[in-house]
């Protein structure tokens, strides 16, 4: 496995992160199609994904659970908007509650998985974060980077001077 | 995306609070110096009551903090969270980098699943 490229868009609220691996796609689709193989590595070995709803179709409903070292569970359940084996998986990512509700609160993620065929062999997989919010997703790298921190610093004293 | 080092709650509080453009206002001038929420609401056009919801939405986020001194409530920045929450990017980033090595050692035993 290789990563070949990341991408963080603030216009379009995207991260993009591209790698390779040395299976034909039909192959690298099963780590999406099999929910076994899929929560092998949705989840870091701490917490470690269930997924309990599998309906891997347009419309339907995948659900799962990760459970912390403490026995505390966090609850996610995807929207299926697009499928196209092996090529194409969008979905939205959701937070659930206890009781496996999609959370009002919780803002949803839209997750593009793309699987092409790499030259020579192999799959090449790209996966698109789509963030709910430019504004959220532009502040967060405005203002926590350094040189933005000096601009917004910049702005402010242009308010006060007004 | 799920990062587990800070809590969900905890970062989709940081996603609201940074949503709207007068908290975010509020944010960087808070940042550089105390503020009353008296000053600030001179700067917004706004009641009183309306930055204080504001400021209370950033504080539930830990973005800023309030003080008392004497009779009035100072807002004043907490650089750490704003750095904490610039950190989530570069977190999604790695988040998806170890769902990649995982999915690498997923593919690299033999195929799961195909003998009953």
């Amino acid at each position: 496995m290789t990563v070949t490229d990341v991408h963080k868009d603030p216009q379009t609220r995207t991260m993009t992160i591209t790698a390779e691996f040395d299976v034909p796609v039909e192959r690298a689709w099963q780590l999406w199609s099999d929910p076994r193989q899929l929560e092998r590595w949705w989840g870091p070995p701490t917490y470690p994904a269930t997924f309990v709803e599998h309906d891997l179709r347009p419309g339907g409903l995948v659900t799962y659970f990760m459970t912390g070292p403490g026995g505390d569970r966090s609850r996610g359940l995807w929207h299926v908007r697009e499928v196209q084996p092996p090529r194409l998986l969008v979905v939205e990512d959701a937070f659930a509650d206890d009781e496996g509700r999609q959370s009002e609160q919780m803002p949803v993620t839209l997750m593009r998985v793309e699987l092409a065929d790499r030259e020579g062999g192999g799959t090449r997989v790209r996966i698109a974060s789509i963030f709910p919010s430019v504004e959220a997703m532009e502040q967060l790298i405005e203002m926590g980077m350094e040189e933005g921190m000096r601009l917004a610093m910049g702005q402010m004293d242009a308010i006060l001077v007004d | 995306m799920h990062a587990h080092e800070m809590p969900d709650a905890e970062v989709d509080r940081l996603f609201h609070a940074l949503a709207d453009a007068t908290r975010r206002d509020i944010v960087r001038r808070v940042m550089h110096a105390d503020c009353s929420i008296s000053e600030l609401a001179r700067g917004y056009a706004m009641s009183m009551t309306a930055v204080q919801k504001h400021v209370s939405v950033l504080q539930e986020a830990g973005l800023v903090a309030k003080r008392r001194q004497g009779r009035e409530q100072r807002v004043a920045g907490r650089l750490d969270a704003v750095e904490r929450a610039q950190h989530q990017l570069e977190r999604l980033e790695q988040i998806w980098r170890d769902r990649f090595d995982r999915m690498g050692t997923v593919l690299s035993e033999p195929a799961a699943g195909g003998v009953a």
